[in-house]
């Protein structure tokens, strides 16, 4: 067969749609699972046995299943909760848009929440018992003291999480959303231009993951030298 | 969950087959990418910590290629890239594979090399890991690079890191469902096969994750029973040299 990437050109707006949705899961994905993980990793903190237990139990399962097996739940439950909520128990229809969003901040947070988790326990327990001898509320403790060391401690590994969480993004095509990949396969096989369409989306790819993972790379070795 | 034992549409089995026929391609899938990954990894891995050449800087082409572009990308690549690229006739082959042979190879392959980079890696910390008197004292007994790394840098790398490598066999059986995209009727394909049939989703999605939490069960409990099986006094947390 004959190689042609003129056809790249020409598809180049549709791929941009997809790489600009591709981004925006990513950013939800980041944000809100951070949000969401650290919610996850204080209740498994918690002394409360029931919280802490829940906590970690979310984290486990989702943690064991395939994200596209989530992406099946969350596209059928859904529709379902919205309904069961606003409804009166009918389902809702509701876009692939916003299914991908909760998808991925529900997934994303199981993980960010064991990262968070770990920059938590690199925390001497001294700093927890002087909050409480301060009198702190615990609100305060983990939003002014505690959570802004426990993130700077792990910077490295939630950022490497992120790079992660952008690649994991091109399963939502089972679900034949447009990101990067889904917008790409669309015109590979309506201009039966397969090879040149999953070559050029390997190399975007590619090129974003690496120019980010140089990036950690090098700010882990300065944050190693760095006068923290 | 009676709907295990229901009739399947062909009349010729119940629900409970089609699962089990899923587990068995997802846990051969598994399994057999494990052991190409676990070949692979280790050469590359060697590779990399090998004094200057090209080999490390080949080993690190392979590690940064395979661990920057995403799996589902990957799979395309080998199902319908490769065929393409190839000579006419071997394309042609690969193609004309029976069902669901011209699924599971592609996928075997690039689950295999796409772990195996991320186990090179895990190697070459493990390898590094072991100060470098062990390698000079090694030459001085006259052990030659293959006896160096066959008999006194891997056994100790590989114990160093075992909890990784735990992590990376539990990722596996998850990664497998990448497969269900090219065409194999895994496990996760096939909850979405049965939801099609009965639309009884919860029941459906339900079993099959279940079943995903018992697979990362037995996968920790093997990966702990190794751990704890092939452990030394020397190397064990807590044990006397540090």
């Amino acid at each position: 067969m004959s190689v042609d990437f003129s056809t790249i050109v020409s598809a180049a707006p549709f791929l941009l749609t997809g790489l600009w949705f591709t981004i925006q899961i990513t950013l939800v994905g980041v944000g809100g699972g951070i949000v969401l993980g650290s919610l996850l990793a204080v209740a498994r903190l918690s002394r409360n046995r029931f919280i802490s237990g829940l906590a970690t139990a979310y984290v486990n399962v989702m943690r064991s299943i395939p994200l596209i097996l989530v992406i099946f739940w969350i596209f059928f439950l859904v529709p379902w909760a919205i309904g069961w909520l606003v409804n009166g128990g009918r389902p809702v229809a509701v876009g692939a848009t916003l299914t991908i969003f909760i998808t991925f901040i529900l997934f994303e947070a199981a993980y960010y929440a064991e990262i968070v988790r770990a920059g938590f326990r690199s925390i001497s327990t001294g700093q927890y018992e002087a909050c409480e001898a301060l009198g702190l509320p615990k609100f305060h403790a983990y939003v002014y003291i505690l959570f802004p060391q426990a993130i700077r401690n792990v910077l490295p590994i939630l950022l490497t999480q992120t790079i992660i969480l952008c690649q994991d993004t091109s399963p939502v095509y089972v679900i034949s959303a447009t990101d990067l990949l889904g917008a790409a396969s669309k015109i590979a096989q309506r201009d039966g231009r397969l090879v040149e369409m999953y070559l050029t989306v390997g190399v975007v790819y590619f090129l974003f993951s690496y120019t980010a993972s140089q990036f950690v790379k090098s700010l882990q070795s300065r944050l190693a030298y760095g006068g923290r | 969950m009676s709907l295990l034992f229901e009739t399947t549409p062909d009349g010729a089995s119940r629900y409970i087959d089609w699962i089990l026929s899923g587990l068995a391609w997802t846990v051969s899938l598994a399994f057999g990418a494990w052991a190409i990954s676990l070949v692979v990894g280790t050469m590359i891995g060697v590779a990399r910590t090998l004094p200057g050449g090209i080999w490390p800087r080949l080993g690190r082409v392979y590690v940064e290629a395979f661990r920057n572009i995403p799996l589902l990308v990957q799979m395309f690549f080998w199902y319908f890239v490769l065929p393409e690229l190839l000579p006419e006739r071997l394309g042609l082959a690969i193609k004309q594979m029976d069902p669901p042979w011209s699924s599971f190879v592609p996928a075997l392959v690039c689950l295999g090399l796409f772990t195996a980079a991320r186990i090179a890696e895990q190697v070459r910390a493990g390898v590094q890991a072991l100060p470098a008197g062990q390698s000079q004292a090694a030459a001085a007994l006259g052990f030659g690079r293959v006896g160096l790394y066959r008999q006194i840098l891997l056994p100790q790398a590989f114990r160093i890191i075992l909890p990784t490598l735990t992590n990376e066999f539990m990722t596996i059986f998850k990664n497998t469902s990448v497969a269900l995209t090219i065409g194999l009727v895994e496990l996760t394909a096939t909850a979405r096969e049965i939801n099609e049939n009965t639309f009884r989703t919860f029941e459906a999605y339900g079993v099959v994750t279940l079943v995903y939490l018992v697979i990362a069960l037995l996968a920790w409990s093997l990966m702990y029973w190794i751990e704890r099986a092939t452990q030394l006094p020397s190397l064990a947390s807590g044990g006397g040299r540090k």
